[in-house]
């Protein structure tokens, strides 16, 4: 068809509408299953890092500057749990966001990995049953773990060949212990996390 | 279906596969296929934007002037993608955590643009739908294979089974070297092999 500057803009112009009038009324049909679906998805990691519970409440505690959300699992009132959704950025490729789960005493019952972009086959072993590094942290008291990897002094066994990515997690334990903590009402405020991860980050330091 | 109808379903898997053959849509083809299960994910949701753009880009071919015809045709495509990212999101979150980024570069993905500049644009609203199945499933069928090779050498499993030699495995074909080397050498068989 021949162009006119009429015949360009009419077009383009019916088409951008129609299109966005589209895309605008799928967003509505799928607003809610999407927001369900993400609701699910945290329940779902809820219920893995916690004992049975019958609520939860949710609040921010600032760790480090940055708000850190933690879940509170209530029976009949009381709390029975804390289930902490921590962030560090310090990753090899980006940031590592856990689900780490206290009972009321204090110890670590499991830890599930949210979000992660480490490289396929070493650091991605993070998510796997059973890795060393949820291993040497399952079922202690989270106030006898040093948390950092053994490389830099700590009680954590790290991946193997992936040692950025086992400092990130270790970091990632520790802002979310730190939080658990005022949760709690252990301690009033969040002390600062300064772990392996960020000091490596920091001094630019040496790969994997 | 009439012989002719189907030599257009059948010519995407062969004669034009376009990731063997017609070598477009690269950066989907490499970043997406660390498994089987995320290429056959990565293949359909192009597949289902491709048969859609080309239907509405075939019905409407007519009525835009040549000048902004590209321009045109993005916006088709561009809304396609929006609708398949958010009905992903909203019905299977666990492929689209898995695909995310890669979702909304299916826009830029050649394949599609290129199918409806030299075919959707030029013929009808059925011969353009074949026309997408069969190139889609070219891309689909080469993806997974390119997905499962790498999955079957770099982690020692396939669609998530494994088969217990992950331990032996090389793990290079997991990450960006293996993509390139896995695809040179399907392509090298492909059209010794496949394509006569």
């Amino acid at each position: 068809m021949e162009s006119s500057l009429k015949n360009m803009v009419l077009v383009l112009f019916t088409i951008t509408l129609l299109s966005s009038a589209a895309v605008g009324g799928v967003y509505m049909l799928t607003e809610e299953p999407i927001a369900q679906a993400k609701v699910a998805a945290v329940n779902d990691a809820l219920k893995q890092v916690l004992p049975e519970y019958e609520a939860t409440t949710s609040q921010d505690i600032e760790v480090n500057a940055l708000p850190v959300k933690v879940h509170t699992a209530t029976v009949a009132d009381k709390a029975v749990g804390y289930a902490v959704e921590s962030t560090s950025k310090n990753g090899f490729g980006g940031a590592v966001r856990l689900m780490v789960g206290f009972d009321a005493e204090g110890t670590i019952l499991n830890i599930n990995v949210l979000e992660q972009k480490e490289t396929p086959g070493l650091g991605t072993k993070m998510t796997d049953e059973g890795n060393v590094l949820l291993a040497s942290l399952k079922g202690k008291d989270a106030a006898q773990v040093k948390m950092t990897v053994k490389k830099d002094g700590g009680d954590i066994d790290a991946l193997t060949a992936a040692t950025i990515s086992s400092r990130a997690y270790a970091e990632a334990v520790a802002i979310a212990y730190e939080a658990y903590k005022v949760a709690s009402g252990k301690q009033a405020t969040a002390g600062d996390v300064a772990t392996g991860a960020t000091k490596q980050a920091e001094k630019g330091g040496e790969n994997e | 279906m009439s012989n002719n109808k189907l030599s257009l379903v059948l010519k995407g898997l062969i004669k034009e596969n376009p990731t063997f053959v017609l070598v477009l849509g690269m950066c989907p083809t490499l970043g997406t296929t660390t498994s089987a299960i995320n290429g056959l994910g990565m293949g359909v949701a192009t597949m289902a934007v491709l048969i859609m753009s080309n239907i509405v880009i075939a019905m409407i071919k007519n009525l835009i002037p040549d000048k902004v015809r590209i321009p045109a045709f993005i916006v088709v495509i561009a809304s396609f993608v929006t609708v398949i990212d958010m009905l992903m999101q909203a019905y299977v979150p666990s492929l689209y955590s898995a695909l995310g980024v890669f979702i909304p570069l299916i826009v830029v993905n050649c394949i599609i643009l290129g199918r409806a500049e030299a075919f959707a644009s030029k013929n009808g609203v059925l011969d353009s739908a074949l026309d997408g199945v069969g190139i889609g499933l070219g891309f689909t069928l080469s993806l997974t294979t390119i997905g499962a090779v790498r999955e079957i050498l770099g982690s020692g499993s396939i669609f998530g089974l494994s088969l217990g030699i992950a331990d032996y495995m090389p793990l290079v074909f997991v990450l960006a070297p293996g993509a390139f080397l896995v695809l040179g050498f399907l392509m090298v068989l492909f059209n010794k092999y496949l394509k006569k």
